[in-house]
């Protein structure tokens, strides 16, 4: 029941954020976690962004998927 | 680790408990380490008196009671949310409890109450909402508090010798809003190693490999290896939030009985919101179900092979406790990956 997501914060308007969740964009409230800005990568769980994922491991993340994208250009 | 040595590892955490049986983690370890699920699914631990509760006051004229999906198939005593469901009570799945004050804009006349379940991982955001619905002063919105804190469980468990556990695998998510702090107090007390550990086959193994080598080496300590999100500190806005507005109450766990101070109830400043003082509903606590072995389950003493209704009465379709309702349910689990 504790599932959360990570997903990228878009915009921020007060206690409310867009995110992205890969594609799917969603509304979610900044309620319990405080210092945020547009960019961070959160952790979304029932609707509340409750952690900050670690910018290192989300460039590590996104630097993995970029090179399993270069894995198929190379296939072509 | 000398081969005579044997260990055994709890995981606490309904998502561990699928990953586990999903990864097969359990058939490839060696023999000397036995891995056992714990009261990790919140849903699981809701005990049959409040689910009947929560039936009783949904199927009240004037309510709309809203709550996670994973809670609406939970048998109590009488039938499930669904079941009130499909005689006219108006119950509603809702992704996030903020959801639940556009339903009580919406209907100004009805009283929405949210049907509240969950460990520190969802118990704060309820308690945003609740602060949010004072702030816009929303009067026709209320919560059942059914939120259970994790530690006081895990504080009977690691004293039980019955259960004889060597350490425990923790809960990631959990763990976000908590930190580590919480853990210390377990592991140097009881000398239960605690390692954090994320929700993939590797993070779990990983966590597996700390909590043996620090039960090898006698390490009574706390140890995170989830760092991608957990902080030592975890999140402490969340708790500041949930603790503004409940606090700490004896609360009875499914199957295993009352643990002091593993619930939460409203501070007087919130008292309007809470839907047991605005309902008053007075319910007999129902007789324990027979043969259902859920509370050992829950416990770590019993696996649900030793149940004599596991597979045969109670299976995910027409599920007898809640282990086996739950999507993360110890039961569920086994009954999906284990042959």
């Amino acid at each position: 029941m504790c599932l959360a997501t990570p997903a990228k914060i878009k915009s921020i308007n007060k206690l409310k954020a867009i995110v992205d969740f890969g594609g799917v964009t969603k509304e979610i409230s900044l309620g319990v976690l405080s210092n945020v800005k547009k960019g961070d990568y959160v952790l979304i769980h029932a609707g509340f962004a409750i952690g900050k994922v670690k910018q290192q491991e989300a460039k590590d993340i996104k630097n993995a998927l970029k090179e399993l994208e270069d894995v198929f250009k190379y296939k072509d | 680790m000398s081969s005579n040595i044997k260990i055994k590892l709890m995981e606490v955490c309904g998502t561990h408990t699928m990953a586990i049986a999903r990864s097969g983690i359990k058939k490839l370890l060696p023999e000397s380490i036995e891995l056992i699920s714990g009261p990790g699914c919140p849903v699981c631990v809701t005990p049959q008196h409040d689910i009947d509760k929560a039936i009783a006051v949904a199927k009240l004229e004037d309510v709309i009671m809203t709550t996670f999906g994973d809670m609406i198939r939970v048998p109590g005593s009488r039938g499930t949310l669904s079941e009130a469901k499909m005689h006219g009570a108006d119950v509603r799945v809702v992704y996030s409890c903020m959801d639940t004050l556009t339903i009580a804009k919406k209907n100004p006349k009805k009283k929405i109450v949210f049907m509240g379940v969950g460990f520190e991982t969802t118990s704060p955001t309820i308690a945003a909402t609740i602060k949010e619905a004072k702030r816009q002063g929303i009067k026709n919105f209320f919560v059942l508090s059914n939120f259970k804190c994790l530690f006081p469980a895990l504080e009977t468990i690691a004293s039980s010798k019955k259960i004889g556990v060597d350490g425990f695998i923790c809960p990631g998510h959990v763990s976000v809003i908590t930190g580590t702090h919480a853990y210390e107090a377990v592991a140097r007390r009881y000398k239960k190693p605690c390692v954090i550990t994320g929700f993939e086959d590797m993070d779990i193994l990983k966590g597996i490999k700390r909590l043996a080598e620090k039960i090898r080496d006698n390490s009574y300590n706390v140890e995170v290896e989830y760092k991608r999100v957990v902080k030592k500190n975890g999140n402490p806005k969340a708790r500041n939030v949930l603790n503004a507005v409940f606090k700490p109450h004896d609360s009875d766990w499914r199957g295993i009985g009352e643990i002091k101070k593993s619930g939460l109830v409203f501070r007087k400043e919130y008292r309007d919101f809470d839907a047991d003082r605005e309902f008053n509903i007075k319910i007999p606590k129902p007789a324990p179900q027979k043969g259902c072995l859920c509370g050992e389950v829950l416990q770590g003493i019993k696996s649900p092979k030793d149940c004599k209704l596991f597979r045969k009465a109670c299976t995910p379709k027409r599920p007898i406790g809640p282990c086996m309702v739950s999507a993360e349910g110890t039961c569920a689990a086994y009954y999906k990956y284990e042959s």
